[in-house]
């Protein structure tokens, strides 16, 4: 099945594990050591940085722009070691999730239980995601340099459902 | 051309474009795979023309470079000037190409980000002939993280070392950006091994008995185009082969992505400064 999904969305339970999901609007972007400041800042604060509530996070880490473009390649990174911040994330709202690779099962099950997604976006093809990409701006720890966290506009970015809102998980 | 331009030249292209094998390997599995499979094939080639026609990197992790100088025994060299022909080039390949800054120090503590991908990992080896040929890996992290090395005992035979590789792909599944290329360095020291196993992404010639059975073994584990399952989970395997310990069978596996990014430039004659 292929189907499309609008951000922030507050609905995406159409949305089948296996499904060809073409991605639309805004995207937070966060990965490892952005990961570790978002849990450490919203423990001490009480309060989520950015709105967290139908929103979606990206795995990445851009190389540079180039002149006239959006963003630089663009592609997503492994999901697997965002495995052990996602469960909390997800408790405080952040439930859609973008990246590459499998989950570990607490990531599959604090999905299950608040009714997150997780998607798959192509590896490696970060040129073809650049391309889809209509704006990105620097919104945290610029500090962290390619691993800043930053708020992008997309257009009909290609993924693939692997965990959906019941908590199924695609099997090849 | 000078030196430094054919190498910054020879770098930016390998991070848009893939070798010609590596496209041909990728558009056969396209006809072979369907489904899901098929889908992330077709995303892969619609990068590879998208990243030429932009001109920017066909995937945002242009990985830490590592680079194999080989030096002929009669080449004019001048190993200081050649380090430097090296690094400068780099840097310069670096900046112009729009490469990310994906290297950090204090690796296990601050982790600060060195701010331009330097520096690379360089060997250095000896070889007949009288010219040096400069081999680049630009090495992606996505797949590194799911290479291994192990020790075998020395009676594991071919059979220890074939499931020594298959066993690391079943562990990387869909991390690694499949399908993947794969480089086997088999005997030597543990050091030895592994960086015989990079090595090995530049042999020439045909494939190996060995190297098919261990495509094929992979192949088997259906993991398929980003881990969709099908028929292609590995594209490639090179193996390299050298004499070892009457105890030992040291097997080091470099796992790379479909975005099997590699240069090499030949300075004729050698290098010692022009
Ligand atoms: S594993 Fe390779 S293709 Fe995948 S994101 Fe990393 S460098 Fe790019």
């Amino acid at each position: 099945m292929e189907t499309k999904l609008f951000l922030p969305s507050q609905n995406w339970s159409h949305i089948h594990s296996g499904d060809i999901v073409y991605v639309s609007g805004k995207l937070y972007v966060a990965r490892d050591q952005a990961h570790k400041l978002l849990v450490s800042e919203i423990k001490e604060k009480g309060e989520t940085p950015f709105p967290f509530e139908g929103n979606a996070v990206y795995y990445m880490g851009p190389s540079p722009t180039k002149e006239g473009m959006a963003i630089g390649s663009s592609g997503p990174t492994t999901s697997r070691r965002m495995d052990e911040f996602s469960p909390f994330l997800i408790s405080k709202g952040l439930k859609i999730m973008i990246g590459k690779g499998p989950r570990s099962e607490k990531v599959v099950e604090a999905v299950k239980e608040y009714g997150g997604l997780y998607l798959q976006a192509f590896g490696g093809c970060g040129a073809l995601y650049a391309s889809r990409t209509l704006s990105s701006r620097t919104l945290l720890y610029p500090f962290l340099g390619p691993e800043a966290v930053l708020e992008l506009e997309v257009k009909d970015f290609p993924t693939i459902c692997i965990i959906d809102s019941r908590g199924e998980v695609f099997k090849p | 051309m000078k030196a430094e331009e054919v190498i910054i030249d020879a770098v930016i292209e390998a991070s848009r474009k893939l070798p010609f094998d590596a496209v041909k390997a990728l558009e056969k599995a396209y006809e072979e795979e369907e489904g899901n499979s098929k889908v992330v094939l077709k995303a892969i080639l619609d990068n590879l023309s998208i990243s030429k026609s932009l001109e920017i990197p066909l995937c945002q992790d242009t990985g830490m470079m590592w680079c194999w100088a080989e030096i002929g025994r009669n080449a004019r060299v001048d190993i200081v000037k050649l380090e430097k022909l090296i690094e400068t080039s780099l840097a310069k390949a670096f900046k112009k190409g729009l490469f990310r800054t994906s290297v950090v120090r204090d690796a296990m503590g601050e982790r600060s980000n060195t701010g331009d991908n330097l520096p690379p990992v360089i060997n250095y080896s000896l070889t007949s002939g009288s010219d040096i040929t400069l081999h680049f890996l630009l090495k992606g992290f996505g797949s590194e993280n799911c290479s291994s090395l192990t020790m075998l005992n020395p009676t594991a035979g071919r059979e220890g070392v074939i499931e020594a590789v298959v066993d690391t792909m079943k562990r990387a599944g869909a991390k690694p950006c499949p399908p993947v290329f794969i480089g086997v360095g088999v005997g030597g020291t543990m050091d030895r091994a592994a960086v015989m196993s990079k090595e090995a992404f530049f042999k020439r010639g045909k494939e190996t008995d060995l190297e098919r059975e261990i495509k094929e073994r992979i192949n088997k584990l259906n993991i398929g185009p980003g881990g969709m399952g099908g028929k292609n989970s590995s594209l490639g395997v090179f193996v390299k082969e050298e004499p070892t310990h009457i105890a030992g069978l040291p097997v080091a596996v470099t796992v790379n992505c479909w975005a099997e990014r590699k240069a090499e430039v030949v300075l004729l004659g050698g290098y010692d400064g022009d």
